[in-house]
């Protein structure tokens, strides 16, 4: 039986090629920087990484096929990117850049300009979902489905190599066609799929490129020499006509798009077609997609032709122009039902984008009697993969199951169980095309313990030293501490095609024995399989210590099953927790791939070639990881039959509300997938408060309480960025019933009398950070090292402190009316509403963000920029923002990166607007209300009294208005809430302030309307991998700065300033609490715009975070950040509005900058920029700090306060 | 014309006045006018073999740190093509200083391990150094070592030096030993070509209000010269090595009581910190002031002329002169010159 295979896996001529392992952005990045000479970028997931690769290689020199090098610039958004791309091109450059998502639609309207003029560039795009409901980081075509009306032509690769050698293919089409191309391939799927494939050779690139082309688009640029006018403004009597010339560049673009391929085929004997064929010639029902999931199609119509079914698959490469005539050559005249599936929604559309084409193609065809078939196929539309949801081999079975059916659904999604429209297709799960001769090796880490980095290192010595085809694929959890990574690695002796994760493993590892405890991690072990576990107990007694379930898969499945104890090996070692050398090395001496002796070599050969370059003693420490692992492998004999009396952990306490019993948990547990629609909210809204459930239990060390030094002072509490240090002041009596290891001290506050005072850690939410020890003051006065608080192994702690927690959370809160939040040591005992954050452990942000909730939390609607703090802040499962007793807290919402300054002020003027209509309407009302009116109308609120005071009249009103008729009346019961004063706090980083939202703060700021901004200043852009943003200082290095920063920080507060109408404060909290509590409290009370810029160490600063709060000091002592309050208010009394609240600098930049990786390293490697910067950084500091002390001694009018009555 | 001229580790100095191991010699155009200041050779700051360990995991650990835990972060630092760590950026630091002048250049090197020694000694060598100083930075906190064992360990580092290059090798020690003396000659047996005496070991301070150890870098005085020339002038004479003295040369006499008690030449570092380099000059003048006023025709005619074996007194170096300082030390009068002065006994 004769199978069609789309690409002819007939090599060409290798001999110039090199065999390289890489993912497909790197494979795309290559071929696009060697093809350009302006590339403007913008960081964005998935697309990031070939910006930074660009970037890298233009640091080091590496010129592009001209031999010259491409300038790379970093722009404030995608928009800024587009609109240099678009000026690049007019002017006759050769110019890319890559994106996904919503950079992709912030380009749109360049994308239009650019496709207009008829103008060659290509955009590279790891296609991601957009966000709707919620934001997804994860796969799709959404994005460039959005973009399919901008006259950009658009290829799609569906794989790494197609990823390089399409990448070619546009950029060779675009200068002939003269279209832009937009070239497409799977965020994440193929984006980060590490894989071995051929590498383009520079020759390759030369003979698909020609230059006269090149010259014939620099003979059309903008130039003074021989000028011309380009995007002029066109009337009703042209603009049409014009846009209709455009017809046959779009007609012939797909012959050009063919001929390339071809003329690639020819040179690497890869060939492509528009549309590719696969399967049995006589096909009868066909599947039309494009993307990553035509190579999982491929393999199951291969697997199902091969036992004589007659399907197929029609790959769309080319999907702008579409070209129906080729489509129509591509498909078999048997063909009697197509299933076109598109990975992407268009709610209300008749069907999704590609659908509607082939359906328009198909009937136009038949209607013209052009079709090559004799009746018209029944053409059906799916969906599937949305936001990187699995498609595999089985679900592809069940949609060829129902094309086979006599009525099958003409509309249908695969991979979910829509139990609300029932249009899902239902299909068998077990039904694999799995080769028998790959090995197939699944991986279970822990982010910390460098899994992944080893199994991509595995992947590049299988790719590399042998003749295996080899593929890596990463999975990630959505927390950025303690963060579960599962590790996909097939390798064996025939191409792989598998785009879907492993569900029958051959090998699986697990790397840290306490997940076994929550994952089922041999679920994907198939029979026979082998099971290497790292664990400190020993071959003969890791049995018992197995969880039940586990040990009925072992004996169920028959796995073999081996033991070491890696952390010991690695801390022998010298590597600390990083178990990833160790666990590599069973990994080959199992599984065998290469003889042991060879692996060892080439692992160690590849630590070299990873760890050289960071200096001998770092390979030395992973040879000698190397080298004890075996010693240390056991086998464990398996008895046959499970005996534990251990059980998996539930996901979350059975005392969990109902939705996190149904929804949450289920994701929590892995299987998130199994939820049908009808148990996912419609709209996006989900309760608060979540991730109190999600117990992690992910510290080895706790801070443990000695009550006997504590001075009360409240600074840990404080510093915690995770809300798992807390304290309360209590009655003694409610002491009764108290665990027995509970502590408690006299409360050291006059006004609370004999109160008892606690310090409680919650130690199945603690991250193990240490910043509170850190900054704790107390010292044993016998023994220094002993402070109030001590790290102290958590184990032996757990059940103890599990119970004095739960005790804990019984105890009351303190009466918010009573505490000065003025002063830290009473602010500890305000109930923080954010918590157990999924944020980096000893983060910098996450106290600031508590601090504010502490404040203001239950009168607080936030809106929260995309970026770090609203991953932490609002991805899925569990979220920290949390509410009260009383069942209030923070709202919070994300809208975009871009916009978020002016999504807050539209909350604003809402809750302003229904403040003064209710207040209308109780004024409306008037005698109905009687005295109420007129208390409501009158009541102060700028205490918390005087909020508890109006709330307690608001419910008054709302009993009132029960008994009151009229459509007024039930307005006013409706806004009442609307009459107790709210406080809006618009978040995000630096990266939104200082660059891609900048207009729009720039606009709310001067927009006079009181909202707080609160800037979490990393210096970067942290999310996305530690970018450049325009508040980066001076010398650090960064993505997209790799030779160092070379100008200063971006002075936003200064900016802010000049309008002498925005409250502005500079705040470090490890500088002084003192004056960033004055600085939130003075904030909300102005009644204008405030913006507070916070210093926020970061883990991209590169340094041991636990000595954050150390860092943020020294950055204020050094002048690197000056701590002041501009407080308009105080122009009106005559004072100046400026206040210094640290002093003259008075410590070498040097000693607080070289503390930080991210500029010891240009230290390293390049000594003399990094000298130069260093000393321009501290002109900087000086100069700066002279122009603050002036502007500190000015009132409003520009003069000093002593000459105001000159 | 005085002869300034004087012989150190088989090279043949214009003056006894070296510039040693210090902060400023780490910087070319620093180097450059001691030679002009007067600088007969320089001493570069040491490689410290533990530092570079250190810097490499430390650099390992931050790049390693918090990378592929979370899919939009996969890694927080872009990968650089090389980071200067190990021994080249030394290395290269060397090559450009031999380049930059023309007197002696003397590499130093502070190791724990002696595969690290022998294997930087030897790059030090390529490098073009004129002659190699170890400086052997160690302190025995372990109770459980003993006296002979640390000097035995001193031994062996140097005879595993000078074995594995051709260069001269001086060897840097503290004054903390039972046997001074002792050591010294087993230290000249096993090849060391000087000694130099003694090395000023930073001293953890206390930070009373924070209940911190704190390190405190302070810089010499003069004072600290007695010491150094208390043990030159014991050991001149004893050994075949050269001696140097550094540690509390400030002025022109402090080099010259150096000479006096037998040493080749007279480090400075702490009164170019704190007077700048041009002290040099100072320095050098005020020697040959002094030698010209008293009639000296060279400095090799004083070098160990009141060493222990040349002083009309040579108890004045031993037991004795503790008695007689001790008996002749009266109580400071308020405002009287001597005020503010340590006893010795502090």
């Amino acid at each position: 039986m004769g199978v069609v295979t789309a690409i002819d896996a007939v090599p060409g001529s290798t001999a110039r090629r090199s065999l390289v392992t890489v993912d497909g952005n790197e494979a795309a990045a290559t071929v696009a920087y060697s093809l350009s000479d302006v590339i403007a970028i913008y960081p964005i997931t998935p697309s990031s990484t070939m910006g930074e690769w660009a970037d890298q290689w233009a640091v080091e020199h590496r010129p592009n096929l001209w031999g010259t090098v491409p300038t790379v610039i970093e722009m404030q958004s995608e928009g800024g990117a587009a609109g240099a791309l678009h000026g690049a091109l007019l002017t006759g450059a050769l110019a890319t850049t890559f994106t996904a998502s919503q950079g992709l639609l912030l380009m749109i309207p360049n994308m239009y300009k650019i496709a207009g003029e008829l103008t060659p560039t290509v955009f590279h795009v790891a296609a991601r979902s957009l966000a709707t409901q919620a934001l997804s980081i994860f796969g799709d075509h959404s994005d460039v489905m959005a973009a399919r009306a901008t006259g950009f032509a658009m290829l799609a690769s569906s794989s790494v190599q197609e990823a390089m050698d399409l990448a070619l293919v546009a950029h060779a089409s675009t200068l002939e066609a003269r279209l832009p191309f937009l070239h497409f391939f799977d965020g994440f799927r193929t984006s980060h799929e590490v894989t071995k494939v051929e590498q383009l050779a520079p020759e390759d690139l030369r003979a698909m490129i020609d230059d006269d082309l090149v010259r014939a688009h620099r003979g059309r640029a903008l130039s003074p020499d021989h000028p011309v006018i380009r995007g002029t403004a066109q009337n009703a009597d042209v603009y049409f006509q014009a846009r209709e010339t455009v017809n046959p560049y779009y007609l012939a673009c797909p012959v050009i798009v063919q001929s390339a391929m071809d003329k690639l085929g020819d040179l690497t004997g890869r060939r492509y077609r528009l549309f590719d064929y696969a399967g049995a010639p006589d096909a009868e029902r066909v599947i039309v997609l494009m993307g990553s999931g035509a190579e999982t199609v491929q393999e199951t119509v291969e697997h199902l032709a091969t036992r004589g079914e007659k399907v197929g698959v029609l790959k769309v490469r080319l999907y702008r122009p579409f070209s129906a005539e080729h489509f129509l050559a591509a498909l078999p005249s048997t063909v009697r039902t197509l299933a076109v599936l598109d990975r992407t929604k268009e709610p209300g559309s008749v069907g999704e984008p590609l659908y509607l084409d082939v359906m328009a193609t198909v009937s136009e065809a038949a209607a013209l009697g052009r079709a090559p078939f004799g009746t018209a196929p029944r053409v059906l539309g799916g969906r599937y993969g949305l936001g990187s949801k699995e498609f595999t081999p089985a679900m592809v079975k069940g949609i060829f199951d129902e094309m086979g059916k006599a009525r099958p659904l003409g509309r249908f999604t695969i991979g979910i169980h829509d139990d609300v429209t029932h249009i899902s297709l239902a299909y068998d799960p077990s039904f694999s095309t799995e080769d028998p001769a790959t090995v197939r090796a699944v991986f279970y880490g822990l982010g910390a313990d460098g899994t992944v980095g080893a199994n991509k290192n595995s992947i590049k010595i299988i790719g590399e030293e042998t003749d295996n085809y080899a593929q890596g694929y990463f999975v990630y959890d959505s927390k950025k501490s303690g963060s579960v990574t599962v590790s996909h690695l097939r390798f064996g002796p025939r191409p792989i095609h598998s785009t879907y994760l492993i569900s029958r493993a051959t090998f699986v590892a697990c790397h840290q024995f306490s997940f076994l405890e929550r994952l089922d991690v041999l679920r994907p072990a198939d029979p026979g399989a082998v099971f290497l576990l790292n664990t400190s107990f020993g071959p003969g007694e890791v049995w018992d210590h197995l969880p039940r379930a586990v040990q009925e898969q072992i004996v169920a499945k028959g796995l073999r099953v081996f033991v070491i104890d890696g952390n010991r090996v690695a801390r022998e070692a010298g590597m600390g927790g990083r178990v990833n050398t160790v666990m590599q090395t069973c990994f080959f001496a199992i599984s065998g791939v290469l003889p042991r002796d060879e692996a060892i070599a080439a692992i160690k050969h590849s630590i070299e070639k990873t760890y050289g370059k960071r200096g001998e003693a770092v390979v030395r420490k992973n040879w000698a990881a190397v080298d004890r692992a075996l010693e240390h492998l056991a086998e464990v004999t398996v008895p046959d039959r499970a005996t534990s009396v251990v059980d998996l952990r539930r996901p979350v306490p059975v005392e969990a509300p109902g939705f996190v019993q149904r929804v949450t948990a289920r994701m929590i547990a892995g299987e998130g997938d199994a939820l049908p629609v009808s148990a996912v909210p419609c709209d996006g809204t989900y309760p608060t408060g979540t991730a109190q459930w999600e117990k992690r239990n992910i510290a080895l060390e706790i801070p443990a309480w000695d009550e006997a030094l504590c001075i009360q002072c409240g600074k840990c509490v404080l510093v915690c960025p995770h809300s798992v240090i807390r304290a309360k002041v209590y009655a003694p009596g409610l002491l009764d019933g108290a665990p027995s290891a509970f502590k408690s001290a006299p409360a050291r506050w006059r006004e609370f009398g004999d109160a008892r005072f606690t310090l409680q850690v919650a130690v199945d939410d603690c991250t193990g950070c240490a910043l509170c020890v850190e900054v704790c003051p107390a010292k044993s006065k016998s023994e220094v090292r002993h402070k109030a608080i001590n790290m102290t192994p958590q184990a032996e702690l757990h059940d103890q402190e599990a119970a004095n927690w739960t005790f804990f959370l019984g105890l009351p809160e303190a009466d918010r009316q009573v505490l000065n939040a003025g002063q830290i040591k009473d602010v500890q005992l305000l109930e923080p509403l954010f918590e157990f954050s999924g944020a980096c452990a000893g983060c910098g942000e996450t106290p600031y963000l508590k601090l504010l909730s502490q404040l203001f939390g239950d009168r607080t609607v936030i809106a929260n920029a995309t970026g770090c703090s609203s991953i932490y802040g609002g991805n899925q499962p569990t979220t920290p923002w949390t509410i009260n007793r009383d069942g209030r807290g923070p709202a919070w919402a994300n809208s975009l990166f871009e916009d978020n300054a002016e999504f807050g002020l539209g909350m604003r003027l809402a809750l302003d607007k229904q403040a003064a209509y209710a207040r209308e309407l109780v004024t409306r009302l008037g005698p109905a209300l009687g005295e109420l009116g007129p208390a409501l109308l009158a009541a102060d609120q700028s205490s918390e009294a005087g909020i508890a005071a109006q709330r307690a009249l608001v419910m008054r009103l709302k009993e009132c208005l029960r008994g009151l008729a009229g459509p007024e009346a039930r307005e006013l019961a409706c806004l009442a809430d609307a009459l107790v004063q709210k406080s809006v706090w618009i978040v995000g980083g630096d990266g939104w302030a200082y660059d891609i939202g900048f207009g729009g703060l720039d606009h709310v700021l001067a927009s006079g309307h009181k909202v707080n901004v609160l800037v979490l200043d990393t210096e970067v852009y942290s999310n996305t991998g530690g970018q450049m943003s325009k508040a980066t200082p001076r010398g650090a290095v960064a993505k997209f700065a790799a030779g160092g920063k070379p100008g200063a920080k971006k002075d936003l507060a200064l900016m802010a300033m000049t309008y002498g109408t925005v409250y502005v404060a500079r705040v470090a909290m490890g500088g002084s609490d003192a004056q960033t509590l004055k600085a939130f409290r003075e904030a909300e009370a102005y009644p204008g715009p405030s913006l507070i810029i916070a210093y926020s160490h970061c883990i991209a600063h590169g340094y041991d975070l636990r000595h954050g709060m150390d860092q943020q000091k020294a950055a204020v002592l050094s002048g690197h950040w000056p701590l002041f309050r501009y407080n308009p208010a105080l122009a009106a009394e005559g004072q100046p509005p400026l206040q210094l609240d640290s002093k003259a600098p008075s410590l070498p930049l040097k000693s607080y900058a070289y503390n930080e990786t991210r500029y010891t390293m240009l230290a390293h490697s390049d000594p003399e920029t990094a000298r130069r910067l260093l000393e321009e950084a501290q002109s900087d500091v000086q100069a700066r700090w002279r122009m603050y002390e002036h502007l500190a001694g000015l009132t409003a009018a520009g003069t000093a306060p002593e000459d105001k009555h000159d | 014309m005085i002869d300034l001229t004087t012989q150190y580790l088989g090279l043949r100095l214009s003056s006894p006045l070296v510039a040693s191991a210090g902060p400023l010699c780490e910087d070319v155009g620093h180097i450059r006018r001691m030679e002009d200041a007067g600088a007969a050779a320089v001493v570069l700051p040491s490689l410290f073999e533990e530092q570079i360990t250190l810097e490499s995991d430390y650099l390992d650990h931050h790049l390693s740190h918090g990378t592929e835990s979370y899919s939009e972060s996969l890694t927080y630092f872009p990968d650089m093509g090389s980071y200067n760590l190990g021994p080249d950026a030394y290395l290269e630091h060397f090559r450009r200083v031999k380049a930059a002048v023309r007197i002696p250049v003397i590499g130093s090197l502070n190791g724990v391990s002696t595969g690290g020694w022998i294997d930087y000694a030897r790059k030090i060598e390529q490098a073009g150094a004129d002659a190699l100083e170890l400086n052997i930075y160690y302190v025995p906190t372990d109770p459980a070592m003993t006296a002979t064992h640390v000097e035995d360990m001193y031994v062996e580092l140097v005879r595993d030096v000078k074995a594995s290059v051709k260069i001269p090798v001086a060897v840097k020690i503290g004054h903390a030993f039972s046997a001074l003396a002792h050591l010294a000659q087993r230290l000249d047996r096993a090849g060391a070509d000087a000694l130099v005496l003694f090395n000023r070991f930073y001293l953890p301070d206390f930070d009373l209000e924070r209940l911190e150890v704190v390190p405190r870098l302070t810089l010499s005085s003069s004072h600290e010269l007695l010491v150094r020339l208390h043990w030159v002038a014991i050991l001149y004479g004893h050994i075949r090595a050269g001696l140097a003295v550094t540690g509390g040369v400030h002025e022109g006499e402090d080099a010259l009581k150096a000479m006096m008690a037998g040493a080749r030449v007279a480090m400075m570092t702490s009164a170019l910190l704190k007077r700048g380099i041009d002290h040099l000059s100072v320095v050098r003048a005020g020697m040959l002031a002094w030698m010209e006023a008293h009639e000296y025709e060279s400095i090799e005619q004083m070098q160990g002329s009141m060493s222990y074996r040349s002083v009309r007194e040579p108890a004045a170096f031993e037991r004795a002169n503790y008695m007689k300082v001790l008996s002749s030390y009266a109580l400071p009068t308020q405002g009287s010159p001597g005020a503010g002065d340590e006893p010795i006994w502090d």
